[in-house]
């Protein structure tokens, strides 16, 4: 290997090299200059480096390609993903650092683990290898089992990291079998030889060990049937990183899951059709009746998080490029919609502290109206209903799904988004038709702009959703 | 002499919205001290916005030209043109006398919610809002498009009826936003059906499109369970005595007057023209479902006790009539729905104001707690009588002229729904009389209505427009019907031609 080609494979690795090598800075720096007014600053510096890694993956790598054997592919899926999930990350920061500047967590680990797991993202969705893949989870995962319980003082917080981590080591666990499986029974790690093997003829074994991992990353997007640990973790977990759970980690694991599905089992799409079908069914309904009965706001975004990647698994099952597109525009778009409700979770502050029942939000549109207003807005987003943006996610999804001959699952997933349309016209009921007494204090700059605003984009975001689409549109066509 | 104003349409649908963000800007900017400023001048705001927008529509109107049987005033913008959505708007002769019905009870319905004291910026934004989703409706030429409008009122209704309604405005709203959810969605992927079966959403296109005669039934039942539960037909109309009797006055009268014609233009553009065969095929479905709305609401309104409900019955009823008229696909028949639409939206929201001004004085609607109001009301039991008489169907009113065309058109499909529906004028004469008798004649023993005053110049107002209105299009029903022609005679003419195409098969 010249140097050249080193130079040129290390390029695409760029945004994962800049958010690894950040996070080791940034270590240093916390831990030699203590203080507070240091911690400030790695926050600061974390949320320049993941927008930094948007900026190279977005301009910086030079061009599109394979490097390490084939373990790590760049292509404008990955780059597309990287863009999306490092941008988010970023923002979940931001929403990050009052709440803990408030609760006292303010610690430097935080955002250094935070980059980490978006860099172990970055390399879920430029995982081309079973070994890289794997890595990649768990950088993303162990990053995460210590932000779940980050608040280790709080008994709910610890349950939460420590329910977390036992689900996640079994996932790991079913995922490795799976993928050792299918190393056994094609001969190959890499997802070009797998396709190989795919094309000469699926076997039982592989169908075994291609179940295996999807039940693996069903658990990484909260998929039912093994969406259990969902509403526990969101509860407990504190706000801010339930925020950054329900973003990023789904985002990088429905792509990566989409890419092994599409590409290394592009072949098997017969095989694993019936499985993606089901768990994407079940998701919908699990996530649509199980929310309905929820008094916690974080435990109904749990469900209604459950009950949205059933839409992305909507599309997965469908196994096109319209497919695929379908996928990232929904995924962005309900991105918008939970940033915008994490950070008005964040801002139901009394003077007591944090409330988290949807009752405390009584009243809200008429004490709030900015707030209320936005709340309305990204409540009807995320339940996908006409004319807020997340409409369109759930229809391009739909339309993935009737393209590919799935009717029925289509009409279920519209009977679903009915059933879950009743609770979120439940929080919309609360803050407008009930009042209340309960006063919230103003919340943080940072807060305050991130759920306006994440609230106006359901509307503004309409008319250069054309943008949106063409981007995600050539993803599409690259990827098939 | 604005034909080059090619954007009118868009102009006229967005108006509205521009006035709910001067209001929104207003209510946002002002402290909650001075709240009732902000109040005073969105109302304001909301009149001259609605009397703006009823301009533009009276523009629209002057340019149309009713010798066309196609659409005008056709706008396109590319929008998410990758996939073949698009931004399309225009108007027949079908739709566009729905958008000047909405335009002109909004401005009514403003002036109607003086009663309204409470959050009147956010009651205005949200009644503005949904003037821009209502015109959206009528003059989408995209299917997503007129998804979103459709669907996207459901959200401005919801909080209307919840925030600003009666006792039991919570289960009503609910009720309203589900059951009409779930009838549309089933149409939503109908549509996406035929988008990848045409290649495109243009409605336009898709009008000429012939669909599979196997698939046309599908699609037309995906379609009808979502008009059906917006018109309401029978027996999915339970929504609708919940909302009606919950809704603020002048929601109830936007809720009878504009998106009760919702499902009835949903047939016209979709169900009809689009599958023929299967039109054919479920017709005497649709008729049995009329003739039980007609016969069977009526007598669900006889045994009414609140006058709201009764009303909302009604509603039902002539519902059925136009269902009915549609479905018999002769020109009388088809003309005579559209006409019953419109003379149904000036009468029931004539009749829901009327219950207007006595609520507002007295705060009940029970019938039982009226009772001689022509002793201190002459003036309102002359309008009272008025809109009884057009809502029964008597000759001179609009509502004559609807009802006995859709029937003579049903008459030459069979004599026996002619004869149904009949029944059902004679049965709405009962239930009207009645309650009119009521509340209105008899001894006025109730004390506390002793000190009930007479309507003010507003409400006299109000109500005199609609009665000149009903009273126009009841002596010359041309008005309505020479708008229509030409597009109505398109519509049956394609429709013949494609039942005798697949009769010839």
């Amino acid at each position: 290997m010249t140097a050249d080609m080193l130079s040129q494979e290390i390029s695409l690795l760029l945004p994962e090299i800049l958010l690894a090598g950040g996070a080791m800075v940034l270590l240093m720096l916390g831990v030699f200059m203590e203080g507070e007014r240091a911690t400030r600053l790695v926050y600061t510096l974390s949320i320049l480096a993941l927008i930094g890694a948007a900026l190279l993956a977005l301009f910086g790598t030079g061009g599109e390609g394979t490097a390490f054997g084939g373990a790590f592919v760049f292509d404008p899926l990955a780059k597309f993903s990287k863009v999306a999930i490092a941008l988010v990350a970023a923002l979940t920061l931001t929403l990050a650092l009052p709440y803990l500047d408030m609760e006292k967590l303010l610690k430097i680990e935080y955002p250094i683990l935070a980059i980490l797991a978006a860099t172990g993202m970055g390399m879920m969705v430029s995982a081309n290898d079973l070994i890289s893949m794997y890595m990649g989870i768990e950088l993303q995962s162990l990053a995460l089992y210590v932000l779940a319980a980050f608040n280790r003082d709080s008994l709910r917080a610890s349950e939460a990291g420590l329910k977390y981590f036992v689900l996640g080591a079994l996932s790991s666990g079913l995922l490795l079998y799976g993928a050792s499986l299918v190393y056994g029974f094609t001969g190959a790690t890499g997802f070009e030889e797998i396709a190989q093997a795919v094309a000469a003829g699926p076997t039982v074994g592989l169908t075994f060990g291609l179940v295996f991992v999807i039940c693996g990353l069903a658990f990484k997007v909260s998929a039912a049937p093994f969406h259990m640990w969902t509403p526990d973790v969101y509860e407990g977990a504190p706000t801010p990183v339930t925020a950054f759970f329900a973003t990023a980690p789904k985002f990088a694991a429905i792509v990566l899951l989409a890419r092994i599905l599409v590409e290394p089992f592009g072949g098997m799409i017969d095989q694993w059709r019936d499985v993606v079908w089901m768990i994407a069914a079940l998701s919908m309904g699990v996530g649509a009746f199980g929310a309905l009965t929820q008094t916690n706001i974080k435990r109904l975004l749990a469900y209604s998080s459950i009950s949205n990647m059933g839409y992305a698994l909507v599309a997965v099952a469908s196994g096109s490029q319209t497919g695929l597109w379908a996928l990232l525009v929904f995924m962005s778009l309900y991105m918008v919609g939970v940033v915008g409700a994490f950070g008005a979770v964040l801002s139901m502050r009394t003077k007591e502290g944090m409330v988290e029942n949807i009752s405390d939000l009584a009243g809200l549109a008429q004490r709030n109206p900015g707030l209320g207003w936005s709340i309305t807005a990204l409540m009807f987003s995320i339940g996908g209903l006409p004319f807020m943006v997340g409409f369109f996610g759930k229809f391009f999804v739909i339309y993935s799904a009737v393209q590919a001959d799935l009717i029925i699952l289509s009409v279920l997933a519209v009977l679903f988004s009915v059933v879950s349309a009743a609770y979120y016209l439940r929080v919309v009921k609360v803050m407008w038709f009930d009042s209340s007494d309960i006063e919230f204090v103003p919340s943080a700059m940072s807060i305050y702009w991130v759920t306006r605003m994440a609230g106006l984009a359901t509307v503004l975001l309409l008319p250069v959703l054309g943008w949106l689409v063409y981007r995600a549109f050539s993803v599409g066509l690259a990827t098939f | 002499m604005f034909g080059e104003i090619e954007s009118l349409l868009t102009v006229l649908t967005f108006v509205p919205t521009l006035g709910a963000l001067v209001i929104a800007v207003l209510r946002f900017t002002t402290r909650p001290e001075n709240q009732d400023i902000t109040d005073r001048n969105s109302r304001a705001v909301a009149f001259w916005t609605t009397i703006i927008t009823f301009g533009i529509s009276c523009l629209m109107l002057w340019e149309f030209d009713p010798s066309i049987s196609g659409f005008q005033m056709i706008h396109e913008v590319t929008w998410l043109e990758q996939i073949g959505l698009g931004y399309r708007m225009g108007v027949d002769g079908i739709s566009v006398l729905f958008v000047m019905l909405t335009t002109f009870l909004m401005p009514i319905c403003i002036l109607a919610s003086g009663a309204i004291k409470n959050r009147v910026a956010d009651y205005m934004i949200a009644f503005l809002l949904l003037e821009t989703l209502m015109i959206g409706v009528f003059t989408a030429l995209d299917l997503v498009l007129f998804y979103i409008f459709f669907e996207g009122g459901l959200i401005p209704m919801f909080i209307i009826i919840g925030v600003w309604g009666g006792q039991n405005r919570v289960y009503a709203a609910f009720k309203f936003f589900l059951y009409t959810l779930f009838g549309s969605v089933l149409m939503l992927v109908a549509m996406i059906f035929m988008f990848l079966e045409a290649g495109t959403t243009n409605i336009i296109t898709l009008l000429d499109h012939p669909f599979d005669i196997d698939v046309q039934n599908w699609l037309w039942l995906a379609f009808f369970a979502s008009f059906a539960v917006k018109m309401p037909m029978w027996p999915v109309h339970t929504w609708l005595p919940d909302a009606h009797v919950q809704a603020p006055t002048a929601g109830s009268v936007i809720l009878a007057g504009v998106l009760l014609k919702m499902g009835g233009y949903g047939f016209l553009r979709f169900s009809l023209p689009m599958f023929p065969n299967a039109s054919d095929y479920f017709a005497p479905l649709v008729f049995a479902l009329s003739i039980i709305a007609i016969i069977y609401t009526s007598l669900v309104a006889f045994r009414q006790t609140d006058i709201k409900k009764l009303i909302a019955y009604s509603s039902v009823a002539h519902m059925g009539f136009v269902t009915m008229g549609l479905f018999a696909m002769n020109e009388t028949g088809v003309q005579g729905a559209i006409f019953q639409m419109i003379s149904h939206g000036f009468i029931s929201g004539a009749l829901f104001l009327c219950v207007g001004v006595i609520y507002d004085r007295m705060h009940t609607r029970e019938i039982a707690f009226y009772g001689g109001l022509v002793h201190r009301m002459p003036v309102y039991a002359a309008i009272f009588a008025l809109f009884t008489m057009a809502n029964v169907g008597l000759p001179g009113t609009s509502g004559f002229v609807g009802e006995i065309m859709t029937m003579v058109g049903a008459y030459q499909v069979s004599w026996w729904i002619a004869t149904g529906a009949a029944a059902g004028v004679i049965l709405s004469a009962m239930y009207m009389l009645t309650v009119y008798r009521n509340v209105v004649f008899g001894e006025m023993t109730n004390p506390k209505l002793e000190t009930i005053t007479d309507v003010d110049m507003k409400e006299a107002g109000m109500l005199g427009i609609l009665a000149i209105a009903t009273l126009v299009l009841g002596v010359s029903s041309t008005l309505v019907t020479d708008v229509t022609a030409a597009s109505v005679y398109n519509l049956i003419s394609n429709y013949q031609a494609a039942l005798e195409a697949a009769a010839a098969q």
